[in-house]
């Protein structure tokens, strides 16, 4: 046996209840002063008599056919003991305990409310639960299993990180239909086939990587590119939902990395900021689907985000447009794609990194891409924060204040410079208010970050004051909720629905994408909002009529497309 | 085990069954003694009371016993001799039989005619003479509250010094390591058992921190399939915790057995002796079966494929008694001659398929398969029209039947129950797959057509006096359309429902449940028939005799029960499983019965005489699906474990083993034909086995049917055919339909 089971066995072995809970135990049933050698004896006897209940449970848990062990499970191993059952843990999902600490002891306890009965009475009936019903579908046809929504898709993540990290794979005899996403024929044990793999013993050999879309994929994907890139926000979004939730994309996942990159080249030479933002949604939308597995579009995708983030123009109009949330986003998503891709073979992060810093250093940057490389870094943590954008604030200060104080020379750059300037308060203050320790003095702050120093130093106050606000309230919220409450719609995940229709120029973005908070925020909390929304400044007119062109230029890509398709078929 | 369970109150109905493990361990001692063992194990006890032939029958026995054991409670010795010498029991006649018949009170009374090996002391005696004694010493002290347990954990109370314990294991160990390769693996198996026994007589004897050191000091070295033992062993620190403990009692009541060839033994047996290592000799005399036999050691791989189970394998005796695995003689039955006209018109080449089969039929039905019990060993139903009409349709739709292959795989349907919140348990099909029932954990039955023909019910009796009796129609008539709906749900249990099966003429459904209850419920009217009282603990599975009338059940109390529908009792009762049992099945002739256990053993019952035929060990999880192939011969197995155990039940040997699933199995499934294994699994797929590959692949080797030891080949890959995922759906039932289309059924995880 492995020393891991070892280990886990002697586990077993020594866990017992700790003699505190015998006392809190004896105290809730009234016993006060229980002695020590009969709180060892109780919790010994106790945790004996916990682990034969739990064994017997177990078993229900099988025969009920579960993996989950539900409580039903513990009152009927009760009942086989003759013990009567504990009444009242009706829940299916989770046991509702709570946990409080206070003067040196922590406590889980179950909250039994008084319910008045008149209220229940009152309540209106909830809906009736719809009936057990029956579903049936193919599993299989002849030995293939047909690709329709009921079954699971043709290949999972794993099986598409073998195929793309190990591309010599090891045919065994017999093995063959395993690893291959079609479910193919079961005729592969052919006596031909078996002849050669034996006579060579194993081979090692290149599995052919075909990505054939039938005839419904080919639609699919054309309506759904149309739709991401249209002008109706209702279709979009829900384009973006399938992109998001569907299990079967794997086959055209290389054509959306081809459409976005492409997609992106020629948008960031005709400065269309709303194509842009339709695309990084989409890369949204792809990195979100739990089904993909990305890595290998990685250098397709990594340089379309970049472009998005330090371009120099990404709009016709930079002094109107509000092209800075574009690059807010796309910063958000490339730190979301360090954060789940970057290991140690790829050095995502470190590249990713020294190319932000190299352009940031560089003195004839232009103002957006210098507010691109800052975003990008800053978005990366407060770990990066620290090192390498806390020391140059002096440096950056100066220049800022060169453009806001010095003579005007181009309004655009002084929009740059504001911008700058309010993106690197935003981000540094939280890191500084964390570094350095209270007493804020401003002429401190000014010698040590320049120009930038007062500024900073107010925010860094306003930061502190809402922390000490925020631990208030955590202290608060640790008696009453600690655990989350479970969702009721369970049954929905798989279903791949609509989400309501969305006003056409909000971007809006999950809290999870602000990775700094160190803190689960709640909507009433006024620093990092749970949800972000980013404006476009596009007036519906011009939106339209870019999309005009850019539909021109699209279906040119789509044409592209369809025509490489119909090659490969 | 249930019995101290529920304490006295249900002790009357559970002391036939309580005792049945003990016999098997005398049983046991009685081989070990080199006298003739004449009947397989559990031969007595498994019909109850009505099978023996003491010459004082079981109930004055009992009640003797029950004076004689109040008398010496109360140390009134000479009223004991002389009761006893009056009643005409000699002191080494009284035990096999007080065994039997003393109920819970002296279950454990085995115990120490187990341990006291050949020349027993009578249970009197010894207790007498220890009461006699004073009862100073502090274990007897302890014992006079706690009787049953007392006895068989006595004894633990001889004992050496715990601190050398470790000493001896360990000396044990190295001579087991230091021997030639081919009897090391044989060797390593009294391990087990050995570490139970060393660890349990150090707790008995309150040496608890020794036991402690003990068990994490060895416990790493055991075989990873016992480790759920294991974690029942560990939590057990107290000699308190011991009583009524059952993982315990079952280790005392019955031997482990273990099978080692003679040369090996006797190795051992020099070394221990060479060694004064008598503490390990005692535990090996005492609590060991030594299976010896004659020939080449086996190997690792043999040893593993067998071992994994409570008690360790089967004895080689208990699977020698011959098994009527044949099929019954169909009735003939002509098939209606116009139908066969009608399709010689449509296609030519039908009718000349059909003949040489009715023909082949024809003379099957003459000869008389040796193999094939007689056609009335036990007495079936007669076949009503309507099982006619059924026999007929299901001959016509066998000759539509798709023949299946490696090449030519079944198409699976899938029925996946949604909105089931409550918890589906249990799911089965008709036999021509037009109903489904699935069992909730909410207590309700439900039963759906999966037809476009609706479920009706019967008009009420008023109603249906007004129906013309004499028309042609009447079995149409008596059905009240306005309750034609496409699913009836049936209330009647209070738990669960673990197990449900359809009889085969669809007018009954069977239902058991947590409740300890089986409900017979009515298809006609959708209403229960009868609730069969006698389990009194969780009934895990029940099924339909192939031919009706049949249907057997079993649960948490260890029993496996025969009843027939008309019987409000069970007609028999076969006990000797160690643990809970979970799965039951009928052989396609009737005449047999194969139970699954969490005892990690699967046995075959004779239900003629309720003899134990079979034991098959080699799982290394409670096995949850068994299926008989079509033919009667071979018997597949699944279990926790995620491995299917194919057996043959002629030779009673393991006959291959196909890994793949990485869950429970909850469901298995021969085709119709008997070519091709489905499984289910909790891992949500479906698998496909050649398992007439396997079977040939076997058949082609040269048996050792005399040893039984077989040799495996891994070759579970190419036997494995395809391999379905669904889509976080465990399946939990499969069902081939008389055409060979696969039907399968799970609740969405969703």
């Amino acid at each position: 046996m492995s020393a891991m089971a070892e280990e886990r066995r002697q586990k077993h072995c020594s866990v017992v209840l700790p003699t505190e809970s015998m006392k809190a135990m004896a105290e809730s049933v009234g016993v006060g002063q229980l002695q020590e050698d009969s709180c060892v004896a109780l919790s010994e006897e106790v945790s004996y008599r916990i682990k034969e209940i739990a064994q017997d449970a177990l078993k229900f848990m099988h025969h009920g056919k579960r993996r989950k062990l539900t409580t039903s499970d513990i009152d009927n191993a009760l009942k086989l003991k003759n013990v009567e059952p504990l009444y009242g843990f009706q829940s299916q999902e989770f046991i509702p305990f709570r946990f409080a600490s206070g003067g040196g002891r922590e406590l889980h306890f179950y909250e039994e409310k008084e319910v008045d009965l008149s209220d229940i009475i009152n309540t209106p009936l909830p809906r009736v639960p719809l009936d057990v019903s029956l579903k049936a579908h193919w599993l299989s046809i002849e030995g293939m299993q047909p690709a329709i929504p009921e079954n699971p898709p043709p290949a999972t993540k794993e099986q598409q990180k073998v195929e793309s990290t190990e591309p010599l794979k090891v045919v065994k005899p017999g093995q063959e239909e395993e690893g291959t996403i079609q479910g193919k024929g079961q005729g592969t044990t052919t006596p031909d086939g078996k002849g050669q793999c034996l006579e060579k013993g194993l081979i090692r050999l290149k599995p052919r990587s075909t990505h054939e879309l039938s005839v419904e994929q080919q639609l699919y994907y054309k309506e759904i590119t149309e739709a991401c890139v249209g002008s109706c926000e209702a279709k979009r979004a829900e384009a973006l939902q399938s992109i998001a939730t569907d299990p079967g994309l794997y086959q055209m996942l290389p054509r959306f990395s081809t459409f976005i990159s492409e997609g992106v080249r020629v948008n960031v030479v005709q400065n269309n900021l709303a194509l842009l933002i339709y695309l990084m949604r989409m890369v949204k939308a792809l990195m979100d689907n739990p089904t993909l597995y990305l890595e290998k579009y990685l250098h397709e995708l990594i340089p379309a985000v970049v472009t998005c983030i330090v371009s120099k123009q990404l709009c016709l109009r930079p002094d109107v447009d509000n092209h800075w949330a574009l690059r807010d986003f796309a910063a958000r998503l490339m730190a979301q794609s360090c954060k789940t891709f970057s290991t140690t073979t790829n050095n995502i992060q470190s590249r990713i990194t020294k190319t932000f810093t190299k352009s940031w250093l560089d003195d004839k940057t232009q103002w957006t891409t210098r507010y691109g490389c800052i975003a990008g870094l800053a978005e990366l943590g407060p770990d990066v924060i620290k090192t390498l954008i806390i020391p140059r604030l002096a440096i950056e200060g100066a220049r800022i204040k060169a453009v806001m104080e010095g003579p005007v020379i181009s309004n655009i750059d002084k929009i740059g410079a504001e911008h700058v300037q309010s993106l690197l308060l935003k981000h540094c203050a939280s890191v500084i208010a964390k570094l350095r320790s209270p007493p804020d003095n401003v002429e401190q702050y000014r010698t040590e970050y320049g120009y930038l120093g007062p500024m900073l130093c107010s925010h860094v106050m306003k930061a502190r004051t809402q922390a000490a606000l925020q631990a208030q309230q955590v202290n608060r919220t640790t008696l009453t909720i600690t655990q989350p409450r479970p969702t009721l719609s369970v049954s929905q995940s798989g279903l791949s629905g609509s989400s309501g229709p969305r006003t056409p120029s909000i971007i809006k973005v999950p809290s999870s994408l602000t990775l700094m908070s160190p803190r689960p925020g709640t909507p009433s909390q006024p620093s990092p909002p749970a949800t972000k929304y980013i404006v476009m400044a596009t007036s519906a007119g011009a939106a339209s009529t870019q999309q005009v062109i850019l539909a021109q230029s699209l279906s040119h890509i789509l044409d592209l497309h369809i025509g490489m398709i119909m090659c490969q078929i | 085990m249930a019995a101290v369970q529920g304490g006295m109150s249900d002790a009357d109905i559970e002391t036939d069954i309580k005792t049945e493990p003990s016999t098997d361990g005398f049983g046991n001692n009685n081989a070990n003694d080199g006298r003739v063992l004449s009947a397989s194990p559990g031969s007595g006890s498994s019909t109850g009371s009505n099978k023996q032939t003491a010459a004082v029958t079981p109930e004055d026995q009992q009640t003797l016993l029950a004076v004689l054991q109040f008398l010496k409670k109360n140390k009134l010795i000479e009223s004991v001799e002389i009761l006893r010498r009056e009643a005409g029991l000699p002191e080494n006649s009284l035990d096999p039989k007080a065994t039997e018949s003393a109920g819970a009170g002296s279950g454990g009374a085995a115990g120490i005619v187990d341990l006291e090996g050949g020349d027993v002391s009578s249970l009197l005696s010894r207790v007498t003479g220890s009461s006699s004694a004073g009862a100073q010493a502090p274990t007897k002290a302890v014992a006079e509250d706690q009787p049953d347990v007392r006895v068989v954990l006595s004894a633990y109370s001889q004992q050496g010094d715990p601190t050398l314990y470790e000493v001896y294991y360990s000396d044990l160990k190295k001579f087991i390591e230091t021997v030639l390769d081919c009897h090391r693996a044989e060797l390593s198996q009294v391990f087990y058992p050995l570490f139970v026994h060393m660890y349990l007589e150090l707790v008995y004897n309150n040496h608890e921190s020794e036991a402690k050191a003990f068990f994490e000091k060895f416990s790493g070295d055991q075989e990873c399939y016992y480790e759920e033992d294991l974690r029942v062993l560990s939590g057990l620190t107290k000699k308190e915790h011991m009583r009524g403990n059952e993982t315990l009692l079952d280790f005392r009541t019955s031997k482990f057995v273990l099978r080692i060839s003679r040369d090996s033994y006797q190795l051992l047996k020099r070394h221990l002796q060479e060694r004064q290592n008598n503490q390990i000799w005692n535990i090996i005399q005492e609590h060991l079966y030594i299976d010896i036999f004659d020939g080449m050691p086996r190997s690792k791989s043999q040893i593993d494929a067998m071992s994994g189970s409570l008690a360790g394998e089967a004895k080689r005796e208990a699977n020698k008694t011959k098994v009527y695995y044949g099929l019954l003689k169909e009735p003939e039955i002509e098939l209606p001659l116009d139908d066969e006209d009608e399709e010689a018109e449509n296609e030519e080449g039908k009718p000349k398929k059909k003949k040489p089969k009715k023909d082949s039929m024809g003379s099957k039905s003459k000869k008389q398969d040796p193999n094939a019990p007689s056609q009335n060993r036990i007495p079936l139903p007669e076949l009503k029209d309507s099982d006619k009409l059924d026999k007929i349709m299901y001959m016509k739709e066998a000759t539509k039947r798709i023949r299946l292959g490696s090449d030519n795989l079944p198409s699976v349907c899938f029925y996946t129950f949604l909105n089931a919140y409550q918890g589906l348990t249990a799911v089965d099909f008709t036999d021509d797959s037009s109903l489904i029932a699935g069992g909730f954990a909410d207590s309700t039955v439900r039963v759906w057509s999966v037809t476009p023909k609706k479920l009706r019910k019967v008009k009420s009796a008023a109603d249906l006096n007004l129906i013309d009796k004499e028309s042609d129609d009447v079995l149409e008539r008596i059905m009240d359309e306005k309750t034609a709906s496409e699913s009836k749900i049936m209330y009647g249990h209070s738990g669960p429902v673990y197990g449900i099966s359809f009889s085969p003429d669809r007018n009954y459904l069977l239902s058991s449940s947590e409740d300890g209850t089986v409900r017979l419920w009515s298809l006609l009217t959708f209403t229960c028939l009868v609730a069969y009282k006698g389990h009194n603990y969780p009934v895990w599975d029940t099924q339909f005799s192939p031919y009706g009338y049949y249907f057997v059940s079993g649960g948490h109390d260890r029993v496996a029960r025969l009843w027939a529908t008309d019987h409000y009792q069970p007609l028999r009762i076969f006990s000797g499983h160690l643990a809970d049992i979970t799965c039951t099945r009928f052989h396609p002739n009737s005449n047999y019965v194969a139970t699954g256990s969490s005892d990690r053993t699967i046995r075959v019952w004779d239900v003629l005489s309720g003899n134990c035929v079979r034991i098959f060990t080699g799982h290394k999880g409670p096995i949850h699906s068994l299926a008989f192939s079509p033919n009667g011969k071979f018997l597949a197995s699944g279990a926790t474990d995620g491995r299917v155990l194919l057996w043959d039940i002629g030779h009673g040997l393991m006959m291959g083993e196909l890994k793949g699933h990485t869950d429970t199995i909850y469901s298995l499934r021969f085709s119709r034909d008997g070519e091709i294994l489905a499984s289910g699994s909790m891992d949500n797929t479906v698998r496909l086995w050649d398992v007439m590959k396997a079977f040939d692949d076997l058949e082609t080797d040269d048996f050792t049917a005399a040893t039984g030891h077989i040799h495996l080949q891994d070759n579970s890959q190419e036997l494995l055919l395809g391999t379905y995922t669904t889509k976080s759906t465990p399946v939990i039932h499969l069902h081939f339909t008389r055409r060979n289309l696969l039907l399968a059924a799970g609740v969405s995880q969703l």
